[in-house]
């Protein structure tokens, strides 16, 4: 009988510090009652890759608002396919403007939300998307 | 699982397989029962990290020692695992686990594995997660396992019972008076740390605490639980050094287990605490469980509550129907 | 005490009142208000009509008394906005110094007064361009500075003992100061008529914003030493900008705003007057503030009305300073950039005009007003263009820079304007009986009050409580799309291949002295500004002087209160 939780990272790679819209969310997530890890802000990619594999996360969020989400966002994925880990779902947000997203969905992020998604909204797409794999074992 | 199988995520263990390590874990606190099939077929395999836990109220520091104390370990090639244990929300169920922000200067060293657990709330479960993960970890060859929990209840005191070497944090200005701590940890603790030791009341919780360990008799085997003051991050190089004495310490009392034979009695401690762990996970919790599943908990409670019958009663006849006796 | 009000008007306004509530009272048993209970955008709750009575109490002389005079709550100038106009004083900063300085001479051409930079990320945290933190960042949200050749790139054609600068920059203070300083060295301007502001308020960096490099205490060492330094040789310079700017768009209430803005300059002056044994009315004239200006027009208004106000207070009673300058407290503002939407972003034009005549309503000395689109990018030169006219047009059509603090004695206004102020001294006090803004901020205390503001408001928006056109009502379908502006990624490599042309062609030995000298005197404690000047003249980056700092004071990292 076993007994499966979603556990989410929120984490802010990069050098901006603006971190009001993660840490609603890693608040949000917990009062979904999702186990959720937030890495803190100013993290790099690795830093943030090697967390989640650690923690075994079903979801990264990422959020940035400095202009660096191109670099950014696909290098997680990136270096998550390098570590075998390509089955975490990995989301973006924060400012990022429209014409970005079809970059960001070829890379390999699955979902962009911008500010104004009510929340509400975020949590239905992760239930509807990220499952916890039965993997490894 | 078959034999060959287990035999496989064994040397996977063994070689460091970091995923397989976090998805085990990770099943274990989600209790998929072959998890602990592996618990099983590692356990003899166990026994050679040394396990350091620290506790101590919110907000006193214990991630940031730890995070010291990692550096400090690595400084010396021990690799290091760590445990942090945050709680689960009773309201929603999720958890905020957020001690691992400090501790992300880690990352790119491959011989620190961190991991964050929540409580769960279920009974015995989160002690039954912690000491599985602490096999985990064991038989992935950590030499130093660092479980940090929150708190000074009894849950945190059967997760430190798993612990060789118990430190308590404590900090001036939080209330930590002795008074406040002496129920349980007090007991257990075989370091304590004054944290933010240059702040105001320091020096009368240092007073405190060595008055209230004087009183203290029957020391096993004779220690007498250092008192170890660590300043302020405001200035890391000294706060490293400070950290690097804890270290000196922790070891020292390693040491003194070892040379007093004590080291047996510790692990003793610890398979009578895992083995009330385990019954508790696997007797107590299906048996509550499958009384919640058709309601008949339910409406125990509310028999009692009316006063009609006794929980004494219902417990009796619990036994019987489960346990034949 | 000056009452507000005769005992017999007051009286005769109680029964007219109450005449009135019984008429209201029938009124809405049958058509009950729009909703149980109004509020600010901060949650702060609105009564329905404000009467006499809510400022009876109020001393006419001690809490408004006359422009010009204490408590300075209608302004610190005599002649309001008659005798000069605030300053209009537009962030910006893009790319490389080339393409900074070619914004720079254009808002001059356009009328702004005053010329305010906005640094990228990797200058603003003290990293140089080729550092592998910097990936994707260089020349985004602001402009790259990675040595004294760029700073010179960027300053070209404009005349530095004329223009006034701001600059937005926090660990790195000293270094960008620096700079500025040797550019006007170059350019034969001494020091003495130079003037400006560098933002050096590591406080709410902690707080809110966390650009953060040096733990607490180190960080408020430096900005000592500026304080200081500016104190003796750079008089016209305003050496930090207390803000509450960014307090505001972590989610912070009005009042938190406040409070924690003005208890962090009281942390700035208490270190100024232990560490470097100045008295306040040495330095005081030069501190300066920042504060949000949000949609909620009236409680904005009486949140600057009540920070000058406490400022007042604080400087002449808590630190005895005599001198008058030292009690003003004088700010820049900001219209609120988390008030902005990405849906229907012409909108953002009638909020940035709405929040920037709240803005000139609480008497600020200079304004920045948001371009339409900068919930996307940096500005267009057009969104610019929209955002300065703004306000050219409160300043020159609309008419209310015609008289003083034209609210005074709105019974409302006053009423809200004292509730800024008790709610903000209660914060105050609780910050004090922990030990200061230093210890509250390492308990995390002012970091969870606004995270918990910022997740409440959220909430109400969520469930309608609180509305935002075009995002929880009035959505459109379609979304109504903006010109971009795209930094190309060229501006990285064009970099990269400036700074190592500096360092090629620079002497190492040189550069090696000057950070030496810095090591050291870092270590002893003494101001580091005349060494950080020589060190940024030998051409050591950014990064090179920055790194010195977090080997000798170690780096602060994000602790991640929850």
């Amino acid at each position: 009988m076993s007994d499966r939780k979603l556990r989410i990272m929120v984490a802010k790679p990069g050098l901006d510090g603006h971190d009001r819209g993660a840490r609603i969310l890693a608040r949000y997530f917990r009062d979904c009652g999702y186990e959720v890890i937030y890495t803190g802000c100013h993290q790099t990619p690795e830093q943030i890759v090697e967390a989640a594999i650690q923690e075994d996360v079903d979801l990264i969020g990422l959020s940035c608002l400095s202009g660096a989400h191109k670099e950014l966002f696909p290098k997680v994925v990136k270096l998550l396919r390098e570590k075998g880990a390509e089955d975490i779902v990995v989301i973006g947000g924060g400012i990022i403007p429209k014409q970005d997203f079809q970059y960001l969905y070829d890379q390999g992020i699955k979902e962009v939300f911008t500010p104004g998604t009510p929340l509400e909204e975020i949590k239905e797409w992760i239930d509807k998307n990220v499952k916890v794999e039965d993997r490894i074992l | 699982m078959e034999q060959e199988r287990l035999e496989q995520v064994f040397e996977r263990i063994k070689n460091g397989d970091v995923r397989l390590v976090s998805r085990l874990i990770r099943n274990l606190e989600d209790k998929v029962p072959e998890a602990k099939e592996v618990i099983k077929y590692i356990y003899p395999y166990t026994g050679n990290a040394k396990v350091v836990g620290i506790t101590g109220a919110p907000g006193a520091g214990k991630s940031t020692i730890t995070d010291f104390l990692i550096s400090s370990f690595r400084a010396q090639d021990k690799t290091v695992g760590v445990l942090a244990v945050d709680p689960t929300s009773p309201f929603t169920g999720g958890a905020l686990l957020g001690d691992r922000v400090r501790m992300q200067n880690h990352a790119g060293d491959s011989g620190v594995f961190i991991r964050s657990l929540a409580t769960r709330g279920a009974l015995g479960g989160l002690s039954a997660a912690v000491e599985d993960a602490i096999h985990v970890l064991d038989v992935m060859g950590k030499d130093i396992i660092i479980v940090e929990t929150v708190g000074t209840g009894q849950s945190e005191v059967d997760i430190m019972n798993n612990a060789h070497t118990i430190l308590v944090v404590l900090t001036p200005g939080m209330g930590d008076d002795v008074q406040t701590i002496k129920a349980g940890i007090m007991e257990i603790a075989d370091i304590f740390v004054i944290n933010k030791g240059d702040q105001p009341g320091a020096r009368k919780l240092y007073m405190d605490l060595m008055r209230a360990l004087d009183m203290m008799q029957d020391l096993p085997g004779g220690w007498k639980p250092p008192i170890v003051k660590l300043e302020s991050i405001a200035k890391p190089a000294e706060y490293a050094n400070q950290v690097d004495s804890l270290k000196e310490k922790i070891e020292e009392h390693f040491r003194f287990l070892k040379d007093q034979k004590m080291w047996e009695l510790r692990e003793m401690r610890k398979a009578r605490v895992q083995l009330i762990n385990a019954i508790e996970s696997q007797v107590l919790s299906p048996i509550l469980e499958l009384l919640q599943k058709d309601g008949e908990f339910d409406n125990m409670v509310q028999k009692i509550a009316e006063k009609e019958i006794s929980p004494h009663e219902f417990a009796e006849q619990i036994r019987g129907k489960y346990l034949k006796i | 005490m000056l009452k507000y009000f005769a005992e017999e008007l007051l009286n005769k306004c109680s029964s007219l009142r109450k005449k009135w509530e019984d008429e209201v009272k029938k009124l809405i048993e049958k058509r009950p208000e729009r909703r149980q209970r109004f509020s600010t955008v901060s949650d702060h709750e609105i009564k329905r009509l404000y009467t006499p009575e809510d400022i009876k109490d109020l001393d006419f002389e001690k809490d408004i008394n006359f422009p010009g005079e204490y408590p300075f709550t209608r302004g610190v100038h005599y002649t309001g906005y008659r005798g000069r106009l605030w300053t209009y004083r537009m962030f910006s900063g893009l790319g490389t110094a080339k393409d900074t300085n070619e914004r720079w001479h254009l808002l001059l051409k356009e009328g702004q007064t005053g010329l305010s930079t906005a640094f990228d990320f990797p200058t603003l945290m003290g990293y140089d361009s080729d550092s592998p933190r910097s990936a994707g960042e260089v020349g985004k949200c602001g402009v790259a500075i990675d040595t004294l050749e760029d700073f010179l790139v960027l300053v070209e054609g404009i005349p530095l003992g004329e223009v006034t600068t701001s600059m937005t920059i926090n660990p790195p203070a000293t270094v960008m100061w620096s700079m500025y300083i040797a550019c006007a060295q170059k350019q034969g301007v001494s020091l003495d008529k130079i003037g400006g502001t560098i933002q050096n308020d590591m406080l709410k960096e902690f707080i809110a914003q966390k650009t953060f490099m040096l733990p607490p205490e180190p960080s408020m060492k430096l900005i000592s030493d500026t304080i200081e330094f500016g104190t003796k040789y750079v008089p016209k310079w305003n050496t930090i900008s207390i803000s509450g700017y960014h307090i505001r768009e972590a989610g912070s209430t009005a009042i938190q705003e406040l409070a924690f803005t003005l208890r962090d300059g009281m942390e700035y002056v208490e270190h100024a007057m232990k560490t470097k044994k100045l008295e306040p009315d040495e330095f005081a004239p030069r501190l300066s503030f920042f504060f949000n200006s949000h949609i909620d027009f009236f409680e904005e208004i009486c949140k600057m009305r009540a920070a000058r106000k406490i400022w007042a207070h604080v400087m002449k009673h808590r630190y005895k300073a005599k001198n008058p300058r030292s009690w003003w407290m004088r700010f820049h503002t900001q219209t609120a950039g988390c008030s902005l939407t990405a849906q229907q972003p012409y909108n953002n034009v009638v909020r940035t005009a709405v929040e920037a005549l709240a803005a000139v309503l609480g008497g600020t000395q200079s304004l920045h007003t948001n371009s339409l689109d900068e919930v996307y990018c940096l500005p267009t030169e057009h969104a610019v263009q929209i955002a300065l006219r703004t306000q050219q047009i409160i300043a020159e059509e609309t008419g209310v820079a015609n008289t003083i603090d034209p609210l005074a004695g709105s019974y409302f206004v006053e009423k809200l304007t004292k509730e800024m102020e008790e709610g903000a001294w209660e914060y105050i006090e609780k910050i004090d009986n922990m030990g200061g803004m230093l210890a509250a901020i390492d308990a995390g205390y002012p970091q969870m009050e606004i995270a918990n503001a910022a997740y409440k408001f959220q909430q109400q928006i969520e469930e309608g409580d609180k509305v935002i056109v075009g995002v929880n009502k009035y959505v459109t379908e379609e979304a109504q799309e903006c010109p971009i502006l795209e930094i190309d990624e060229s501006v990285e490599r064009e970099q990269l291949n400036r700074l190592n042309e500096v360092k090629r062609k620079r002497d190492d030995k040189a550069v090696k002295k000057a950070l030496d000298d810095l090591r050291r005197v870092c270590k002893k404690d003494e101001n580091v500004m005349p060494y950080c000047i020589e060190a940024v003249k030998a051409l050591a980056t950014e990064q090179e002087i920055c790194d010195v700092y977090r080997e000798v004071y170690g780096e602060y990292r994000d602790p991640g209160f929850f």
